[in-house]
């Protein structure tokens, strides 16, 4: 660390910290096309359909299971909607589920992480407490939180806004477990280092303690666990719709396109590539960003 | 009438005898291969009320008189169906009397005779037997034998349709000597017995793994030397739909496959490669929309869709509930959905023919203006956001049904159309386990029916609606008293309709007993206690290379397997 300080002092002042990550990022070519790639789906699905203005929710039964065309760039499904507007359709919900989803479980895993680690009177607590979220069998858990919650969150918020409300709530109470497994883990392994002890011996308080040297030193494994927790998050949403317990079904969402498409994957395997493309592309180009993100917060990377 | 249509079938059935006897001998066909998707998890039907269980029992186990395909009773044990005409129905039709074949041998080699009927009937209505074919023997006092191929079975009050005990794949006859340790509570425990019933019918079980295959030899004692044809059968289970359609039409590795629930065109596909072909069987299975009569606000905590919460607001009006018939066209429905394994119908009583009405035919034609005009008139006015509305009431209504692809197609061509008459509506899907599965604790059952509308399908067993339509008296009404279990759905209620079905029960002449079934129909229709939309068949696969399948929806699809062969 005394090395770090020397080597940070020659630098002019007017570099910023942001700077400085931003610069690190630019390195990381997988980095940079994933944020072109996800800017570019997140453009598309909130933008898109207003070029492309098709109901999603139209049904056209004589333009059934039609190829692409002007009209229906992604052709038609087996009810004749536009596969276009679906998909940008589906886009929004998936993505604002995945994201809020996994911003929900990150910030309660970092949180127990945390707490668990650097505090070592709860560190038992809440790790069961943690073997207990992790033993719950999931699939009931769901029945029991939609059957107590699903009226009165439909009148309090209506049908669509109380159902987002309920299945991010129930994605993310559900997939912190294993984000605060690991920061806890890494949290255990920096608090034993020497620059923590030096700043506790400085009179450091123990919140900036743990917001300026802890967070910073275990963000790479939190940014990892964050881009998992994405696309996990628009797989499990998609598996709840499948059995019902997730969006009605006239609310496209990938998952629930790339489900209805399966068995038509002979006589239009669009209705699966497209969904499936947006997925794996939204999941793989979140992975590639948070990599780069990570590399840019390490501040050992940072201060080389 | 009846007689006549009797002896038709059965010199239709001689001739088909006649016909196939000549070229063919037992056991020379090799093996047929049958896929149920939905494993078997039992060989006993008395102990599985499954479907698949009662098919696949019946290539070993058999009844004493069958339906065939066109749902007329066909004699299979016995000599001849009972009429009062033959003598064989008591006069007062408290009694009907069964005369055995003679010489019919059970698989083991020991005769088949009355003891054997006597005892399945003991069998079935032990105490704490818990068996699952219970309805078939409802009224029956008591079974006796006459002499060793007579059996005469009593009835505690006059019944007017007294083939159910015995008839058909739900009630098989089994044999005593196998079952006679298996009675009452002990039932379940008959683990042998339970897997591998000695039967009449024309395959014994060899081996059953339950929940994976069965596999049966042809049967030595057979009262047919000439049958079956195929040495073996294959009976196994799993996977899905589409891939139980592949494994036939497309790959050709199965020769039967039952229950074909895919897309029409998932299935042409397929069918394009030249294997084999969709079979459907029409029974009386009909695809409805119940209308909740009562109203299932959710502020209503636990009194909604209960009498206590009052009639329906919007959908008390029938100018409402005809409009939304109306507004359906059928024929779309059908194309998209069903194919060939379904037609529009306006009946909730689709079959047998005698009991077709054609009264309700105005709704077999979509009329949106119509039912546009329909509303305007009763004074339900479009809002600024198009959805009509009276007096605060607003015509938005909660629709849901069981996760299925097919029926999201329908809900999502439904919610089309009724947006275009101005009537909102919310979709919501349910797991076909929760929504069928009749927990009382469960607040999405369909018989809880916590929504304004919702679509399944129901049907009725053998070929007599009376008691069917006895589900829609005042007194069927489910709510917590009775646990949830009644059957009138809809909450109708109309002392009218209860007088017709009253009539009915008291009725024995065939011709009235049509004609009072197809008014009880009409009615419900009519009064829009449900929207019949699809009459469903049951498609099956079956290769190009076997013959002689016979779709049956009356009885087991399976009932002739004796008669089936290999092309050559």
């Amino acid at each position: 660390m005394t090395d770090a300080t020397t080597a940070a002092a020659p630098q002019p002042p007017a570099r910023s910290l942001t700077r400085e990550i931003w610069g690190q990022f630019r390195k990381h070519t997988g980095g940079l096309i994933g944020l072109c790639v996800f800017i570019f789906i997140v453009l598309a699905v909130f933008v898109g359909p207003y070029i492309h203005t098709i109901d999603p929710n139209k049904i056209d039964i004589r333009a059934k299971n039609q190829g692409p065309s002007v009209l229906h760039p992604l052709g038609t499904d087996n009810l004749g909607h536009d596969m276009l507007a679906q998909i940008l359709a589906g886009g929004r919900i998936s993505l604002a589920v995945g994201i809020t989803a996994m911003l929900l479980s990150l910030v309660l895993g970092t949180l127990v992480g945390v707490i668990s680690g650097y505090i070592k009177k709860l560190d038992g607590p809440l790790m069961r407490l943690t073997d207990l979220f992790l033993a719950l069998p999931l699939l009931p858990l769901l029945l029991v939180i939609i059957m107590l919650f699903r009226d009165t969150l439909r009148a309090a918020f209506g049908p669509e806004t109380g159902i987002f409300i309920l299945i991010v709530f129930v994605i993310g109470i559900t997939s912190w477990m294993h984000t605060a497994r690991i920061v806890r883990g890494d949290v255990l392994a920096v608090k034993s280092q020497e620059f923590i002890l030096a700043a506790k011996s400085s009179g450091m308080r123990e919140w900036r303690i743990v917001l300026r040297h802890i967070l910073p030193n275990v963000m790479s494994s939190i940014m990892v666990s964050a881009t998992l927790g994405i696309a996990s998050a628009i797989i499990t949403e998609s598996a709840l719709s499948f059995l019902g317990l997730g969006f009605p079904s006239d609310f496209p969402t990938w998952g629930r396109l790339l489900f209805d498409g399966a068995n038509f994957l002979q006589i239009n395997p669009s209705r699966v590539i497209w969904p499936g493309l947006a997925i794996s592309l939204t999941v793989l180009s979140v992975n590639y960003l948070g990599d780069a993100v990570r590399d840019a917060l390490d501040p050992r990377m940072l201060k080389r | 009438m009846k007689k006549l249509t009797v002896f038709l079938a059965s010199t239709a059935a001689a001739l088909a005898l006649a016909g196939t006897a000549a070229n063919a001998e037992r056991a020379t066909d090799g093996d047929l291969k049958i896929l149920f998707w939905q494993a078997v998890s039992t060989l006993n039907p008395y102990l599985s009320g499954g479907t698949k269980e009662i098919y696949s029992s019946s290539l070993t186990i058999e009844p004493l008189a069958r339906y065939d395909q066109t749902g007329t009773l066909t004699p299979w044990l016995v000599t001849e169906i009972p009429t009062v005409d033959n003598g064989g129905v008591a006069k007062d039709m408290t009694s009907i009397t069964w005369k055995l074949k003679p010489g019919v041998k059970w698989s083991d080699g020991t005769p088949f005779t009355a003891e054997d009927v006597i005892f399945t009937w003991q069998y079935c209505t032990a105490p704490d037997g818990g068996c699952a074919q219970k309805a078939q023997y409802e009224g029956v006092k008591s079974v006796e034998a006459l002499d060793p191929t007579t059996v005469k079975v009593t009835f505690t009050e006059p019944k007017y349709y007294p083939y159910s005990a015995f008839v058909g794949a739900q009630s098989p006859i089994i044999q005593k000597a196998q079952f006679k340790d298996c009675v009452g509570a002990k039932a379940p425990g008959c683990t042998s017995a339970n897997f591998g019933p000695i039967g009449t019918g024309p395959f014994v079980v060899k081996e059953f793994k339950p929940n994976d295959v069965v596999t049966y030899v042809a049967n030595p004692n057979y009262r047919d030397a000439a049958k079956p044809a195929f040495a073996s059968v294959t009976l196994k289970g799993g996977g899905d739909a589409p891939s139980a359609a592949r494994a036939v039409l497309e790959t050709g590795e199965f020769d039967y496959a039952w229950n074909m629930q895919v897309e029409p065109e998932v299935l042409a596909t397929m069918i394009a490669k030249g294997k084999g072909k969709i079979e459907t069987a029409f029974g009386t299975q009909v695809e409805r929309i119940n209308l909740n009569w009562f109203n299932p606000d959710p502020a209503l905590g636990d009194k909604r869709s209960t009498k206590e919460a009052g009639p329906h607001p919007a959908l008390k009006d029938p100018a409402v509930r005809k409009a939304l018939s109306m507004a359906i066209d059928r024929e779309v429905i059908d194309e998209v959905g069903y194919g060939e394994a379904g037609k529009p119908t306006c009946n909730i009583v689709p079959a047998p023919d005698i009991y077709i009405s054609t009264t309700n035919d105005w709704c077999l034609k979509q009329d949106i203006d119509g039912a546009n005009k329909l509303l305007d008139e009763a004074g339900w006015k479009k809002g600024s956001d198009g959805i009509r509305a009276k007096d605060g009431v607003k015509l938005s209504f909660l629709y849901q049904t069981s996760t299925n692809s097919v029926r999201q197609g329908t809900q999502a061509l439904v919610k089309d159309w009724w947006q275009q008459i101005g009537v909102a509506s919310e979709l919501r899907n349910v797991a076909a386990s929760v929504f069928f599965g009749g927990d009382p604790a469960s607040p999405d059952t369909f018989q809880k029916f916590y929504a304004d509308v919702e679509m399944y399908t129901n049907n009725f067993d053998g070929t007599d609606p009376e008691k069917y339509l006895a589900e829609w008296l005042c007194d069927k009404i489910p709510s917590p008293a009775n646990g949830w279990q009644g059957q009138n759905i809809p909450r109708y209620c109309n002392p009218d309709y209860d007088k017709i079905v009253a009539e009915l029960a008291k009725t024995g002449d065939l011709a009235k007993r049509a004609e009072l079934a197809k008014k009880a129909n009409d009615m419900l229709t009519a009064e829009g206690a449900h929207i019949p939309l699809i009459h469903r068949g049951q498609p099956s696969a079956i290769s190009n290379t076997l013959a002689g399948v016979n779709m049956n929806a009356w009885d087991s699809e399976l009932w002739n397997a004796a008669d089936w062969s290999r092309k050559k």
